[in-house]
């Protein structure tokens, strides 16, 4: 069963169609207990970090995630679900969920830099992984955002993006992957990424 | 770095694809999905639908649309036209959008801005400004007055100011539409652009004039927007979405080529 983790964090329609059109009926849910019987999980978000958070406590699923990360089970966390596996965000200052060591930060605004971050951009990729495999060189990929994962250990950076500052746009470590970016909504190569994960063991030897 | 974006735009009356010239003459040129699936899939980086319906059920005709094309393109969207109300933007967004476009209904209560970015975040609410050059005045310093109702109606408001009103209020893009420009094939309104886009820290999609390639690297260079909006010069033909992108990519501009 793959599910799709619901925290009240934006729209989950585009990750729902996208996995569909992969031809997997992913479960939309909000209940622990369901998280934990999942084979492979999906954590998108977008919104604030707090607000995020304090909902991500009040239905227990903070737990949740965390023993199915322990467990082995691969995990995908996108937009704001790649910012909040870290230990604390920039945004609200919030305590996050920690399953890796590290910090969500602002991008810094500077002139001729926008902020959001919107748009098409493309990630350096600086090792392998079976998750990110058989895309284009100069793929682009579709960002919305304003603050950035940065993962206190650079073993866990699989990509970087340049966008005023050059940041860790894609993470990775043991059975987690996370983008910044939306695979969802980042056209055919976006959609190789998902299938990709849905034929992924989860396994990743650094 | 962020590639500028080609945003082809489809005007939707009654469930069809249409075009007119300055909001008048509109002739039926084909399905929305259709027409969104085949842009899609010649490189269009993101897709505008703005529904002109004008009868009673038009919310359920659009949403019909939006689901349908959700369930086939997978980039970005946004729907505009006729979203007055919170509801109005969760039917849209909950039937797959990614972003909902206010225009009117914000001029005419600026909240809906506020509101709709705390329930959906900024990202998800683009503001539509329709804008008139006028003689600059007290009351107009920039000399580009805000007009709603497709055109018809001067509201008395400076563009420029209602720009960064929209920013504070919460608003994540703007796309700025030129009423002078719209439907002339003759190029942006370069000024108008680069005066909103450099006041403004959120990006700017120009809107209105598109008719060669050489406008869009105008408004991308010259107008410093982020992304251009285009309409009868793909629909019918003149170009395709990557003879466009290999133009402006020639003149050194940074556009997705790869999809």
């Amino acid at each position: 069963m793959v599910v799709i983790i619901d925290y009240q964090a934006g729209n989950l329609t585009s990750v729902e169609r996208a996995l569909e059109a992969l031809g997997v009926q992913a479960t939309v849910t909000a209940e622990p207990e369901v998280v934990a019987q999942a084979s492979r999980v999906v954590f998108p978000g977008v919104g604030a970090a707090g607000k995020a958070m304090q909902t991500l406590r009040e239905r227990r699923l903070d737990q949740a995630l965390l023993r199915v990360f322990e467990n082995a089970v691969p995990i995908l966390g996108i937009c704001l679900g790649a910012q909040i596996i870290l230990d604390q965000s920039d945004e609200n200052d919030a305590l996050c969920l920690g399953l890796l060591p590290g910090r969500t930060r602002a991008l810094p605004r500077q002139t001729g830099v926008k902020i959001p971050h919107m748009g098409w951009n493309q990630v350096r990729f600086i090792r392998e992984h079976p998750v990110f495999n058989g895309l284009p060189e100069l793929a682009e990929y579709y960002f919305v955002h304003s603050y950035y994962p940065d993962p206190a250990r650079p073993a866990m950076v699989l990509g970087v993006t340049e966008h005023g500052i050059s940041f860790p746009s894609v993470v990775a470590w043991k059975n987690l992957v996370a983008t910044q970016f939306h695979p969802e909504k980042s056209g055919r190569v976006g959609l190789k990424i998902l299938a990709n994960f849905l034929a992924w063991d989860g396994s990743y030897a650094q | 770095m962020l590639s500028k974006r080609i945003i082809p735009c489809l005007d939707v009356r009654n469930g069809r694809t249409t075009k007119g010239i300055k909001f008048l003459n509109n002739i039926d040129i084909g399905d929305p999905v259709d027409m969104a699936r085949a842009y899609y899939e010649a490189g269009a980086d993101e897709l505008v639908f703005y529904d002109i319906t004008a009868s009673s059920d038009r919310r359920g005709i659009m949403i019909d649309v939006v689901r349908r094309t959700a369930a086939e393109i997978f980039i970005p969207f946004s729907v505009g036209g006729g979203i007055r109300t919170l509801e109005d933007m969760r039917d849209v967004l909950l039937a797959g959008a990614e972003k909902v476009s206010v225009n009117t209904a914000a001029v005419l209560n600026p909240d809906l801005i506020s509101e709709g970015a705390k329930v959906f975040g900024s990202q998800c609410i683009v503001l539509g400004m329709d804008v008139k050059k006028v003689s600059a005045t007290p009351e107009i310093p920039s000399g580009y007055e805000i007009v709603i109702n497709g055109g018809r109606t001067p509201m008395g408001i400076d563009a420029l100011w209602w720009a960064k009103e929209a920013v504070r209020l919460g608003a994540g893009e703007i796309c700025l539409n030129s009423i002078d420009a719209d439907g002339t094939q003759e190029g942006y309104e370069i000024t108008l652009t680069r005066m909103i886009s450099e006041a403004v820290p959120i990006p700017v999609i120009a809107s209105g004039g598109a008719g060669k390639a050489e406008h869009l690297f105008e408004v991308l260079t010259e107008g410093r927007a982020d992304a251009a909006l285009i309409a009868s010069m793909v629909h019918y033909g003149a170009y395709t979405i990557k003879e466009i992108k290999d133009y402006l990519h020639q003149r050194g501009i940074q556009v997705r080529l790869t999809w």
